[in-house]
């Protein structure tokens, strides 16, 4: 297995920080995943959506992962979002709960378009 | 066996002497005593025994009829015993060169010493009588033999007789689970014996045992030890409490010299729990889904020794597919004809590498023949209780209904699972992500719906990395054993590791996590595996024994499916 299996970027979109991901989310990505994630607040967006487009693999210690990234966004105030999910995750992250804390959508526009908007 | 020969010459009182013959035979001979009848009575010492080796024997062979025995000197202690016993004349009684008896004369009633006339007739008479005495042994040695031959064969078809009719007529049909069991007696008949015992809650009792000693002292011994065992342990269940009570129930009635080692399990069907406790008999073997085979092993003294005593007790858990053999010594004791022994090693291996085909009684058997060859007179008894959990069981009801299929289809033993792969993985992070390959590669041919087979990719991931961590702790050199099976009606997936002392119920239950706890930082973010696997597949079971643990997950293949459900 290499060492770094997750890619992460962050990209600036209007409102919201977008964080490309790419790859496994286990345990080898949470260095890649916290600094992006770091990075992503630095921007000063109220709005964080993970893209998980191009995810192809998530374990428990990966839910764990986001599930941290979900606190910290909770203690900061900012909005956690999520799109890009296969079936599969989105089905996971409704088994876990984790969709009752961050809004999942099916793409990136979709989630942009929720995302930009002003916080009511 | 003591052959007497009788001889009477005269309406005399006689003394007896014995001489010891090489050791085979003793016979006595007889002193006829030519004194009056009042004084004879007096003169009775004890019997004087010749060793063979004395050199009175030698010299007897040699000497040429009558002896006088006053005139001999010889460093014999048996030439002393006669002469302190009075006597005067003895005349050996040979036959075919074997000294068979002696007449032996005290003096005379006259107080005249014997004449050479005397000593003619003697000589004649022994010439003549040594045949004949000869004869009146073996014969009496043939009947001697012949009563106690019968004497034996009557014992030996009592002591069948009970075991017979104590050892159980049928064996337990409990669905789930193959239970065999094989006695073969001695000629001599040992003192093993097998017992199950049924409780109303559906648990099953199983027992073994072996009583010192043969014949009927050891089957009267194997009936109480059964009967007390019977009713002790519906009292008491707990398997070393059992044996405890025993114990004390035998240990006073029990005679010096003999005791009985038994081994007590009781089996939970429902869940493949077995406890057990050993009063010191030997320790059965239990075949692991991943081939190992290992001891049970519970320490105990055996029944009937000592008062006092305590018995440990243990439990493992029979995963699907996995057996444990119960034997006792007369396997592992025989001997080949170069006097060598089969031993337990033998045995040990016996049961790792048992396959499908024959039962492991028979393979066993096959196996214990071809060692000690054709002519082999059995030593001991032989006996073998095998319990097997059928492979697929765990999922009752998916269990029967294949049952019903597999008889149709192959008449494999009531059950269709067969094998589509079975690996091992080194215990390194991230090798979860072969493991979820490998088996999606196995399931290929069941032609999974999408969505099922990522449940199932996501559990077995899931699985293996709590192997790897929690089982194995991440040593590369413990590996994780993954076996793929399928049956008409479902797929299991057994992720086993070598972190059998975890203690989980083998029905699990796991409740979701709290995640509004772990957002607020009030929990570690983590703990979601057995969640995940429980909600992605439709049933899981958990088992573990002393050296391993065993996560099973079973996919229905057809009907509902309670996990596609919950999403």
């Amino acid at each position: 297995m290499p060492a770094k299996s997750l890619e992460a970027h962050v990209r600036q979109q209007p409102r919201v920080a977008i964080v490309d991901l790419e790859g496994e989310i286990d345990s080898f990505a949470e260095d890649a995943l916290n600094a992006a994630y770091a990075e992503a607040e630095s921007r000063d967006s109220h709005v964080i959506l993970l893209n998980f487009s191009k995810v192809d693999y998530i374990n428990s210690t990966g839910i764990a992962l986001i599930v941290g990234l979900l606190a910290r966004a909770r203690k900061s105030k900012r909005r956690l979002l999520a799109c890009g999910l296969s079936d599969h995750y989105v089905e996971i992250f409704q088994i876990t709960r984790l969709v009752d804390f961050m809004s999942v959508f099916p793409d990136e526009t979709s989630a942009l378009a929720d995302g930009s908007k002003p916080i009511s | 066996m003591q052959t007497v020969m009788e001889l009477v010459l005269m309406a005399t009182p006689l003394q007896r002497l014995r001489l010891t013959r090489t050791g085979r035979t003793r016979y006595e001979s007889q002193m006829i005593q030519m004194q009056s009848a009042d004084r004879a009575h007096q003169l009775m010492p004890a019997p004087i025994d010749i060793v063979p080796n004395d050199p009175i024997v030698a010299y007897f062979l040699s000497a040429p009829g009558a002896v006088e025995v006053d005139k001999l000197y010889l460093d014999s202690p048996a030439l002393q015993a006669l002469k302190a016993a009075g006597v005067k004349i003895a005349v050996p009684l040979v036959s075919q060169g074997e000294l068979v008896g002696l007449l032996n004369l005290g003096p005379r009633l006259s107080e005249q010493d014997y004449s050479t006339d005397d000593r003619g007739l003697l000589n004649t008479l022994a010439t003549q009588s040594a045949p004949a005495v000869r004869v009146a042994q073996l014969v009496r040695d043939q009947q001697t033999q012949a009563r106690a031959n019968e004497r034996i064969q009557h014992e030996l078809r009592v002591a069948q007789l009970i075991q017979k009719t104590l050892l159980p007529k049928d064996l337990p049909a409990l669905p789930g689970w193959q239970v065999n069991a094989y006695y073969q007696a001695a000629r001599q008949v040992g003192g093993d014996f097998y017992d199950f015992i049924y409780f109303d809650d559906g648990r099953l009792g199983l027992v073994i045992g072996d009583v010192t000693d043969k014949g009927v002292p050891a089957a009267l011994l194997m009936a109480t030890t059964r009967s007390v065992l019977r009713a002790i342990a519906q009292r008491l269940v707990a398997p070393g409490q059992v044996l405890e009570r025993v114990n004390e129930v035998l240990y006073p009635d029990i005679p010096p010299k003999m005791f009985v080692t038994c081994l007590y399990a009781l089996l939970d069907p429902d869940s493949g729990q077995l406890q057990f406790a050993n009063a010191g008999h030997d320790l059965p073997y239990h075949r692991h889904t991943t081939g190992e085979v290992t001891e049970l092993r519970a320490t105990g003294m055996p029944l009937g020794l000592m008062p006092g005593m305590h018995y440990e007790e243990k439990q493992v858990w029979l995963a699907p597919g996995e057996i444990i053999l119960f034997h006792s010594d007369g396997i592992v004791e025989a001997h080949n004809e170069h006097r060598e022994m089969f031993g337990f090693p033998r045995l040990m291996r016996l049961v790792g590498e048992h396959e499908d085909g024959k039962t492991l009684k028979e393979f066993v058997l096959d196996d214990l023949a071809a060692f000690t060859g054709a002519d082999w007179e059995q030593e001991d008894d032989i006996t073998m209780v095998t319990l097997q959990r059928s492979e697929g069981y765990g999922v009752t009801e998916v269990a029967s209904r294949s049952t019903t299929r597999s008889n149709e289809a192959d008449g494999n033993n009531g059950n269709d699972w067969r094998t589509l792969a079975e690996f091992t993985l080194a215990s390194e992070p991230g090798n979860e992500r072969q493991a979820l390959a490998r088996v999606a590669e196995a399931v290929r041919v069941l032609n999974l719906p999408t969505k099922r087979l990522e449940q199932l990719k996501t559990a077995v991931a899931e699985a293996t990395m709590n192997a790897m961590e929690h089982g194995n702790h991440y040593q590369p050199e413990k590996p994780v054993s993954i076996k793929v099976l399928a049956s008409h009606k479902a797929l299991s997936v057994r992720v086993t590791d070598h972190g059998g002392t975890r203690t989980l119920s083998a029905q699990p239950d796991i409740e979701a996590p709290d995640l509004e706890a772990k957002l607020a930082e009030l929990q570690t973010p983590r703990g979601w595996g057995l969640f995940l696997i429980k909600n992605m597949v439709d049933e899981m079971h958990i088992s573990n024994d002393a050296s391993h643990h065993t996560v099973e997950l079973i996919v229905y293949l057809e009907g509902e499916s309670h996990a596609s459900e919950k999403s």
